[in-house]
């Protein structure tokens, strides 16, 4: 690796350390909007304002905004989410198996998600203007302008209740063999994957079809090259950048989708528990499950970058 | 068939956008014999490149063919299924581009995409194909031939590039070799060792050529035969010899007459009892780009002590080659580009390195005109606008006294005055230069900076732009410092010259004289590189001595 | 299948068939927006059926809900809140970021910098969470769904118009006018401006397409419009228990925000093209 390629990555994974500061503090001042004390609604309207104002002392609230947020930060780098103010648990504990549920559901959805999309972008880029270019092209548009919700209801439409191939809005929470975890699974994996390949369809064939227009796929044509060789040797090679792009804003897409499929499905991932805790306003809970979703983010669209600066021919020695 | 190549009747239509169809190439008809190297002259929009393309039956998004035949080595291109016509590329008909850098794909390495050729079409082991790779490379006098080839294409100059280009070409031992203007993007001291590699190869391998070019004294030295070409019809078509030295067709005749260009006669120094300073005086200035270093010069320096002097009336002509720096300091000069250090004076008078320390009047006095008139006119700005602005920013006109003098402006660049309700984008590339020039003049400035404005104009459009440029200095007592990296067009309006290398101003001399009093290797080595009508002109360069191989390695090492 | 249209300058325009059907959609569903109070045939609010889920009859054209409202009804007047939401959020959104976008492209050093950086940082908050933690904090009410949609827009517009001027602005026409000593606002307003406003209009049909999903989204999840006003997405989340039989009370507003945003996105992808002829 030469020192040019280092002091790129270097420099992106500065950055990415800034954004994650930038955004924590967003997500802190974001949650610190709400109205009333959260002393008063936690001890309930029969508190005494003398029980108030104590929790207030011991929570910390009374300090200004900007201390509680440097103690929050040092808190989370120490591996302390603070405590849940529903039910007083470690949110530690109540995030860990949650998380590994949606990194599986995410997990699933990629494998079987990223090969077909990537498949049917270079693909309709390589028969551009073909009936199945076209075909692809149109269905693409059609999932692109719904809402998640209703790709998952029309799943749940066709598969159970027309079809009644797979259990409608439940998620099954005794799973015993495979096929019941891959009847569990299925219905929120076909959903994200919809999602999120029409995404990576769209973009990945932009790419390359962008790429084609290069004069060295001419020169290529020039030398005999047939239409695949000129997309997979020529066009393909230079289109990887923007490609792992795609993939990855469409892979951090995932997680604005989970939000809508964890609550249609039922399913007890993070962003369930997310939702869950908005509705009981319970804030260490809420900060916490929103910077896990945005170091996703941010570790996805880093890598991405860290994989164009290395895969830029230019760079190389 | 005796012929190599027979383009017989040949039609290409073009769709427009609103699907009506348009014949850009109006029933061609040329030959190319065994052997035999025929030039294709014209310029931009004359059809040539569309009917290179033509002979390796491709036509660009857009094109069809229409009618008419392009026979090569007894095949019809036009006729020809896609999948046959692919298995002549590179066998049979090789292409080489205008443009190597872009040409070549980033993502692989050379040597691969020299053989590649070879590859597809299966013509011999690949092992087989890099020995033969390498022996071209070293027939077309590439540097370390035997391991160039393991490198990727950013990694070598633009003149190697294009040399690959043509072993890429030649690697399938094609019968025709098809060279779209190959050495046009070159600066002229690398075309000439890309033309001499050419050359020799084509005369060693026996191939019959086509030779797109809008240069006649490049085309001279390496062609049997040339066909002049314009609006999609030949016009003429003879001998190199026959069309050089006796050409008949009126637009041939203008062809060649840009080579002869009126020297501009030196306007003589206006004696005085007081001594006039000069309209612009440029002294020791240092400027670039990055960091400032502790003595206060910035890590990447563009410019190295540059020194030079435009006299009032007077035009200072600044030629050089890319990179030299010559349009870096039209930008200093201009304040876009603060100098590090040096003085800046505008008729004695010091002027702050930076525009935004500069007052209107100074602002006003000295106006900067741009390459390429398509990029320097605001597309969704009428003509008008355009030039109404600097009326109403310097002057504060405003009304009727703006649209009399934007038509009175418009008269000056000999334009119709209607002109000023169109738009950029409905203009001739020649009309566009002069509107540029004329929203320099709306300021009535006393200096205009011309950084390369005939560069991208067709040869016969320039004289036109140089002789309006000479007429509006008599009429307004203007003074130019003109930018280019052609000597011809310098020689055509200048009076003084300064020649640039490396950031440095290695020379300065009287336009007039300029060859007899050369004294810089450098300078010499410019000009002798300046490719000349007589075609005998690239082989004599062997025993002139600016091309010692040893003086040009030294001096290129310093750039 | 492209039609031309001669229009009274000399310049033709050319409008493909998909292009003039979506704009016909667009259109209509403006219509509805602003003429909804005239259109419905019922009271949004009034309990008309006595079934509840009630099928497509000639009395409800498109059914009833869960209360034995008319759908037909409240889909119309939940055009207001969709369209009109979603309007508004990305009318700010996409005049801030080109404003700040053409600015930052401009002025460029720190200014260009630091913008930059904190709009990025904002965009990695994935847009849904972002709305679910403000919404949880302020409570959900029309003004705070404009303001969220519309910041969390607003680095797109900005991010998209700040690229197009960076280009523009390497062009030797701004060059010129800074050489002639013209002060940024006037570089912005009449030599960048101008030359974007066609890509950056098109990024704010995709843009809207964008916010009435999350909007719908939003709602769908409870957060977005409260009752008793509905949008489309809350027609859906109060209906979803129709699902299991199929019933159009939760279809047809799903169909509605379908048909909005297909229309747009194709609208978008199949604009008038300006014919250009340069045959002379």
């Amino acid at each position: 690796m030469n020192s040019q390629i280092r002091s790129l990555i270097l420099a992106r994974l500065g950055i990415a350390v800034i954004t994650l500061i930038i955004v924590s503090f967003i997500v802190f001042a974001a949650t610190e909007m709400l109205p009333g004390d959260i002393a008063q609604i936690l001890l309930g309207q029969a508190a005494t304002p003398e029980a108030v104002a104590g929790l207030r002392e011991a929570m910390g609230l009374n300090d200004p905004a900007f201390l509680r947020f440097l103690r929050w930060m040092g808190g989370l780098l120490q591996g302390d989410l603070g405590k849940s103010y529903a039910n007083n648990m470690q949110v530690a504990d109540l995030i860990g198996g949650r998380l590994a549920n949606t990194l599986q559901l995410a997990a699933v959805t990629a494998l079987f998600s990223v090969p077909v999309a990537l498949f049917l972008g270079i693909t309709t880029a390589m028969y551009q203007g073909s009936i199945y270019d076209r075909a692809v092209n149109f269905m693409v548009i059609g999932v692109i302008s719904v809402p998640e919700f209703m790709i998952a209801t029309l799943a749940v439409l066709v598969f159970a209740v027309w079809l009644q191939w797979l259990p409608a809005l439940s998620f099954a929470n005794d799973v015993k063999s495979f096929w019941e975890l891959l009847r569990a699974y299925a219905m929120p994996v076909i959903t994200l994957s919809f999602v999120i390949s029409a995404q990576m369809i769209r973009m990945t064939r932009a790419a390359v079809i962008s790429t084609l227009g290069a004069p060295y796929v001419e020169m290529a044509l020039l030398k005999g090259a047939s239409r695949p060789r000129m997309v997979l040797r020529h066009a393909l090679p230079n289109a990887v950048g923007p490609i792992v792009n795609a993939v990855a804003l469409s892979l951090s897409y995932l997680l604005g989708g989970v939000i809508i499929v964890e609550t249609v499905f039922n399913y007890p991932g993070i962003a369930k528990l997310m939702v869950d805790a908005v509705a009981t306003r319970d804030l260490p809970l809420i900060q916490t499950c929103a910077m896990i979703f945005c170091l996703g983010y941010l570790i996805l669209i880093t890598l991405a970058d860290i994989i164009a600066i290395l895969s830029n021919p230019r760079l190389r020695k | 068939m005796s012929n190599l190549v027979e383009i017989r009747d040949l039609r290409i239509g073009a769709r427009t956008d609103s699907g009506r169809e348009v014949e850009i190439i109006k029933g061609v008809s040329l030959d190319v014999a065994q052997g035999e190297i025929v030039a294709l002259i014209g310029e931009s929009g004359s059809g040539k490149t569309t009917i290179a393309l033509s002979l390796m039956g491709h036509a660009r998004p857009g094109c069809y063919f229409a009618g008419g035949s392009v026979t090569v080595a007894g095949r019809n291109m036009t006729a020809l299924r896609e999948s046959e016509r692919a298995k002549l590329r590179g066998t049979d008909v090789a292409y080489i581009p205008q443009s190597a850098a872009a040409a070549f794909n980033p993502a692989i390495r050379l040597i691969d995409q020299v053989i590649e050729v070879a590859k597809i079409h299966n013509l011999m082991p690949l092992a087989e194909a890099r020995v033969k790779a390498v022996e071209l490379f070293r027939a077309l006098a590439l540097p370390d031939p035997d391991t160039i080839g393991e490198r990727y294409p950013h990694q070598v100059s633009g003149g190697q590039l294009q040399r690959l280009s043509a072993a890429m070409a030649l690697i399938g031992g094609p019968k025709l070799v098809i060279f779209d203007e190959p050495t046009t993007a070159l600066d002229v001291t690398t075309q000439i060792e890309v033309l001499r590699a050419f050359k020799s190869v084509m005369k060693a391998g026996g191939m019959g050529g086509v030779y797109v070019s809008h240069d006649l004294a490049v085309v001279a030295q390496i062609a049997d035969r040339i066909v002049v070409l314009r609006g999609g019809e030949v016009q003429e078509e003879g001998t190199t010899a026959a069309i050089l030295d006796n050409a008949q067709h009126p637009y041939t005749r203008d062809l060649l007459a840009a080579f002869h260009p009126v020297t501009h006669a030196a306007v003589a120094l206006a004696e005085s009892a007081t001594p006039i300073p000069p309209a612009l005086e440029v002294r020791g200035i240092f400027a670039g780009y990055g960091p400032i270093d502790a003595d206060g010069l910035p890590l990447k320096q563009v410019l190295k002590d540059v020194s030079c002097k435009l006299e009032k009336g007077r035009n200072l002509g600044v030629i050089g080659e890319s990179g030299c720096g010559k349009s870096t300091l039209a930008r200093v000069i201009a304040g876009l580009v603060p100098p590090a250090k040096g003085q800046i004076l505008l008729n004695g008078k010091e002027m702050a390195g930076d525009l935004k320390k500069r007052s209107k009047e100074e602002l006003r006095r000295l106006q900067i005109v741009f390459q390429l008139a398509d990029t320097a006119l605001n597309p969704s700005t009428p003509i008008g606008e355009i030039l109404g602005r600097p009326l109403t920013f310097y002057h504060g006109m405003k009304g009727a006294t703006r649209d009399a003098r934007v038509a009175e402006l418009l008269d000056m660049v000999h334009l119709p005055k209607t002109m000023r309700h169109r738009l950029p984008s409905e203009l001739s590339g020649g009309q566009k230069q002069r509107v540029n020039l004329a929203r320099g003049l709306a300021a009535n400035p006393e200096v205009i900076l011309c950084d390369e404005i005939t560069s991208a104009l067709d040869a016969v459009v320039v004289a036109a732009v140089i002789e309006l440029l000479k007429e509006l200095q008599r009429e307004l007592q203007l003074s130019y410092v003109f930018i280019s990296h052609d000597l011809a067009t310098v020689q055509a309006i200048c009076d003084d010259v300064i020649v640039m290398n490396g950031g440095v101003n290695v020379e300065t001399l009287p336009a007039a004289d300029i060859m007899a009093r050369a004294e810089h290797p450098y300078t010499r080595l410019l000009l002798a590189s300046v490719p000349k009508l007589d075609p005998a002109w690239l082989d004599s360069l062997a025993d002139d001595p600016a091309f010692e191989r040893a003086g040009r390695s030294s001096l290129l090492a310093q750039v | 299948m492209a039609i031309s249209f001669p229009t009274p300058r000399r310049l033709g325009y050319r409008f493909n068939l998909v292009g003039i059907v979506s704009a016909f959609v667009v259109l209509a569903w403006a219509l509805i927006a602003i003429f909804a109070a005239w259109l419905t045939p019922y009271g949004p609010g009034e309990v008309v059926d006595f079934d509840y889920f009630g099928p497509i009859s000639s009395q409800f054209w498109l059914g009833s809900d869960y209360l034995g409202r008319d759908i037909l009804s409240r889909i119309i007047i939940g055009t207001r809140y969709t369209v009109g939401i979603s309007l508004a959020a990305v009318l700010i959104a996409c005049f801030t970021g080109v404003v700040l976008g053409m600015t930052a492209a401009v002025i460029g050093g720190w200014f260009d910098t630091i913008l930059s950086r904190f709009l990025d940082a904002l965009t990695s908050i994935p847009s849904k969470l972002f709305g679910l933690v403000v919404v949880a904090g302020i409570g959900s009410s029309i003004p705070v769904l404009i303001g969220v949609l519309a910041v969390i827009y607003t680095p797109g517009a900005y991010r998209f118009a700040r690229a197009l001027s960076v280009n523009i602005n390497t062009m030797e026409y701004v060059t010129v006018a800074r050489a002639r000593g013209e002060r940024t606002l006037y570089l912005i307003r009449h030599e960048i401006l101008p030359n974007i406003t066609g890509p950056v209009l098109a990024d704010m049909g995709l843009r809207f397409v964008f916010i009435v999903l999350l909007l719908s989204g939003l709602s769908f999840l409870g957060l977005g419009v409260q009752p008793p006003n509905s949008d489309w997405g809350s027609l859906v989340r109060e209906n979803i228990g129709a699902l299991s039989f199929g019933a159009p009370a939760v279809i047809m507003p799903s169909i509605a925000i379908a048909t909005l945003t297909i229309s747009v996105n194709l609208l978008i992808d199949n604009l008038p093209v300006k014919i250009r002829d340069r045959s002379e």
